[in-house]
């Protein structure tokens, strides 16, 4: 019943029939200059008014009686950010992020669109055409106006689908995100994928797919070949998220073919007890702001010219329901993290939490679009022109004037 | 045109169809000699199946296909062979109430105000994992073994229609009951009966809250029951009846909520409260003095307060809607027709639900008599799910099947755990959420191990596991999230019997002529020991 033994049995003749891609031979220079979007995507809808907790709106306690971060100084109270807002207490491993001016949040952001359903949601955040619901990603439509040639990783789904948002013309490749990542695999006997090769040799969408599987997984076993030598001593991350965070960030660090790379995360709809400062959201924001810490730690050198882009499909009602939870909302927060974010400050147009300042009476309101966050991104991180941008969000807004800050120099 | 036979009935099928006189209709099944008899039995077998067994192609060959899925449309004609019986009989926990699985498997309850320890909570949680264990293997054995295999397929449409998650909170505990008793009776029955089921089992009211949907300031609001929750009143009507397009508002998902204050779960553990009668052992109980007995207006109708009956007269308007009739026959279609399917077929069900009341069996019988069904373009067009693609494979293998747990975990895998997908809309049958470089690489892994006679499908798997082995894989975007599931072994497994490689000819047969000459020609010309392997991963297998 253990997968090694079998491993070793099925693993004889690996590596023989690698073609030596070596590291320096595929990528050395990708057309962005080395920079890096990653995007994590929250999927249930967290509840952006307990992450980035607006303490000083008269209304925000008020409206929760019973799951408000206490304010900052209490005990287990919010970790203050600037003075109106503070940042979930079960966040603290972010706090130097944020010291270091790394760390940004777009509050008040979210979709035109008011749907209150989670998937319809979540498909106008990654098709970036809110409403309309193109059928590719934003992502995919990214990774065609990079310049450069197009390697097998250079858009990474971590994760056994390809979701959305990477789904499109472009082939991208997908990887398993746990300690599965790198292991030896029965189609790395060369008589093996010898014969697969011939049934795959088409060009159906089956075919292509086998052939990114195939190539995405030598660029990776050369990758993590060499890493294992500068592994943490042979310390195996640790298990959870932040492992797989930390697996992820060495991956990246070691293959700067990868350029975009996106991961979901799920658990984050909250209808019933979802606590406060401790509780249930709180036991789930731990271990991501943990992963968080250590993928920016496992990313070194390339953290410099790595964005990290955290989004929701919605956030959740401003008060809390009758069971200690929260439903389905409008508004949210954004987070932005790497080297080059102007961050340090919360961003976006407080609408306020007040009667009459809340969407339909009951949400957040929306004051950003989460598609401005993404379109500065595209032209200021990665130096893609203006003329690309309509190819990517098309019918995008113009984004706020302090948006356009946000990242880059 | 593939089928001469149909064209004279095609102006007017979808009129027949409207006046509901097709309800026994003679199949407009093509019988041209381009598709054959058998090339019919395949393309059956694999919509309302899970794909033929070495020998059921013949089989149903000779049956005639048109009474085979007559007969797969009524399974109670279909005995169920005496060892598979026996073997869904040891499954003991199958069996038990929601209350008696809470009972006997639920976390210990605080001792004289002394909280249990945090050793006793995860004991309970360890010894409950038999509950999952059992419902798995339940679910493969018949999707592998069972004759009705209809039925099987009905049972995972609707499980997952009505998608419930072990991977939350208490519904470990319920989930195999929640198949077993709301949704495995009521799978050809009428929907409206499918629907009640579900609305009552604890594990959907535990699992989209509205076990703890109070009135504020009712007399029985307390707590943490104090006020509304519209998890379950949304998902009612997004993605149980209406759809999310279907014209309700949020006014309606509130008024829905208010209406289903107080359905739940039954008090004090199960046991009720004092001086009144005790709860039904099915866990579901309806608490008037959390329930707001005002008025309502939902979808335009005019609800008078009246408890419980309020709920019922909504599911009926539920479940009358021509929205709802629209909705279930598109994802009926797309299942067994065609990812993006014909909306004039889609109309011709709606028209059948209506005309019937939403009866499923006579829904799906106007589809499997319906020219978009037996269009060649049709056949082997589906991209097989993870689940769909496994269980295929160890029945095109024919080998016996005594343990799920290797099937269980390569599903898991590929992102599809059996009974932990997190989110209420369940999991996509689609080629485009499905075809992934990742997945084909797993599923080559996965047809190799098993054509080596590496899996240990046909033995016995060994006791549930101990503490700290195996971890069962994640669910995709579950990383965070901790489940009580059977421990799964993956693809890789230690052989513990010299392993028996399989036969590629004998697998061949048994799947017909679906295989191109292309693959035919590179089976035939590989290395003997790879040939089954590739059998099994062949593209042509990777569709249905």
């Amino acid at each position: 019943m253990d997968r090694r033994s079998f491993l070793r049995l099925s693993a004889l003749g690996l590596g023989a029939g690698l073609i030596p891609v070596g590291r320096s031979g595929w990528a050395a220079q990708g057309g962005t200059g080395g920079k890096r979007l990653v995007v994590v995507f929250l999927r249930g809808a967290v509840d952006g008014l307990n992450v980035v907790v607006p303490y000083a709106d008269p209304a925000y306690h008020d409206l929760r009686p019973s799951i408000a971060i206490p304010r900052p100084g209490a005990a287990v109270g919010a970790l203050d950010l600037d003075g109106h807002f503070g940042l979930h207490p079960a966040l603290a491993s972010l706090m130097p992020l944020w010291q270091q001016r790394n760390l940004a949040f777009i509050h008040a952001s979210g979709s035109p669109d008011t749907t209150r359903s989670h998937f319809d949601a979540q498909l106008d955040i990654e098709t970036g055409t809110p409403g309309r619901r193109t059928t590719d990603g934003w992502m995919n439509r990214l990774l065609a106006v990079l310049p450069g040639p197009h390697t097998a990783n250079q858009g990474v789904a971590f994760g056994p689908t390809v979701p959305r948002i990477l789904s499109g013309k472009l082939q991208v490749a997908n990887l398993p995100m746990g300690k599965e990542m790198g292991k030896a695999s029965i189609l790395d006997q060369p008589a093996v994928s010898s014969a697969f090769d011939k049934l795959y040799a088409g060009t159906d969408a089956m075919s292509v797919a086998y052939r990114q599987a195939q190539q995405s997984r030598q660029e990776v076993m050369a990758t993590i070949d060499h890493e294992t030598q500068e592994a943490d001593n042979g310390a195996p991350p640790p298990d959870g998220f932040a492992g797989d965070a930390r697996r992820l960030a060495r991956l990246i660090a070691n293959d700067p073919s990868i350029q975009l790379a996106f991961l979901a995360l799920g658990g984050w709809d909250t209808h019933v007890n979802q606590g406060g400062a401790t509780g249930q959201l709180a036991n789930r924001l731990k271990p991501l702001g943990d992963g968080l810490a250590s993928f920016v730690e496992g990313l070194g050198q390339a953290y410099r010219d790595t964005v990290i882009l955290v989004v929701s499909e919605f956030g959740r009602t401003a008060h809390e329901n009758g069971n200690g939870g929260t439903d389905h909302g409008h508004g949210n927060a954004m987070w932005l993290l790497g080297g080059g974010v102007a961050g340090g400050r919360v961003y976006g147009a407080w609408p306020g939490l007040g009667t009459g300042q809340l969407h339909e009476g009951r949400d957040l309101a929306v004051t950003t679009d989460f598609r401005s966050v993404i379109g500065t991104i595209a032209q200021r991180h990665l130096r893609l022109p203006d003329t690309a941008l309509n190819t990517i969000m098309p019918a995008m807004p113009q984004a706020p004037g302090e948006i356009t800050r946000i990242v880059g120099a | 045109m593939p089928c001469s036979r149909t064209t004279p009935l095609k102006s007017s099928f979808a009129l027949l169809v409207g006046l509901a006189i097709l309800a026994r209709a003679p199949s407009v099944r093509a019988e041209s000699a381009t598709l054959g008899q058998e090339g019919a039995a395949a393309h059956a077998l694999d919509r309302l199946g899970y794909g033929p067994r070495p020998g059921d192609l013949q089989a149903v060959t000779a049956e005639g296909v048109d009474r085979w899925i007559d007969v797969q449309l009524n399974p109670e004609r279909i005995p169920v062979p005496a060892d598979l019986q026996q073997r869904l009989d040891s499954f003991e926990t199958l069996r038990l109430s929601p209350v008696e699985l809470f009972k006997q498997y639920g976390p210990p309850r605080a001792e004289r105000g002394v909280k249990p320890t945090p050793e006793e909570m995860k004991a309970s949680r360890q010894r409950a994992r038999v509950i999952m264990a059992e419902a798995v293997q339940a679910r493969f054995l018949r999707a592998v073994d069972s004759p009705r295999q209809l039925q099987e397929v009905m049972v995972d449409f609707w499980f997952n229609h009505f998608n419930v998650s072990a991977a939350k909170g208490l519904d470990y505990l319920w989930t195999g009951s929640f198949e077993e008793t709301a949704i495995r009776p009521h799978v050809f029955g009428r929907f409206r009966d499918l629907l009640e089921a579900t609305a009552k089992h604890p594990a959907m009211l535990f699992y989209l809250d509205n076990w703890q949907n109070t009135e504020p300031g009712s007399p029985g609001a307390k707590r943490r029951e104090d006020g509304l929750n519209e998890n379950y009143a949304r998902e009612l009507m997004e993605l149980h009846t209406l759809g999310v397009d279907g014209g309700y508002t949020q006014q309606d998902v509130i008024a829905l909520a208010h209406i289903l204050t107080g359905w739940g779960l039954p008090p004090g553990r199960g046991g009720g409260r004092p001086g009144l009668p005790p709860p039904s052992p099915d866990g579901f109980y309806f608490d008037a003095e959390r329930h707001d007995f005002s008025d309502k207006v939902f979808l335009g109708h005019t609800i008078r307060g009246s408890g419980q009956a309020e709920v019922e007269q909504v599911l009926d308007i539920l479940a009358r809607s021509p929205t709802t009739a629209h909705h279930l026959s598109y994802q009926l279609a797309q299942y067994f027709v065609a990812d993006e399917p014909d909306p004039v077929l889609v109309d011709v069900l709606a028209k059948r639900y209506l005309a019937t009341d939403g009866n499923i069996r006579e829904v799906l019988r106007t589809l499997f008599h319906s020219e978009q069904f037996w269009d060649r373009k049709t056949f082997e067009a589906k991209y097989k799910t993870p689940y769909q693609y496994v269980v295929s494979a160890v029945r095109a293998a024919g080998v016996p099947m005594l343990n799920a747990r290797p099937l269980y975990g390569t599903a898991a895998q590929m992102g599809m755990p059996v009974y932990a997908y997190l989110t209420p809309e369940g999991y996509k049958n689609t080629r485009d959420a499905w075809l992934s470089p990742d997945a084909t690489a797993k599923r080559l892994t996965f047809a190799t191990a098993l054509a080596a006679g590496r899996l240990p499908v046909d033995r016995p798997p060994p006791p549930e596991a101990a503490p700290g082995e195996a971890p069962m894989p994640k669910p995709p975007g579950g990383a965070l999230v901790g489940l009580a599931m059977p421990a799964s072994d993956g693809v890789a497994a230690e052989p513990a019997i010299k392993p028996v490689p399989l036969d590629a000819q004998a697998i061949l047969a048994g799947l017909g002529h679906r295989f191109g000459p292309r693959t035919l020609d590179a089976i035939n010309t590989a290395d003997p020991k790879l040939q089954a392997a590739m059998v099994l991963g062949s593209p042509e297998f990777m569709q249905r």
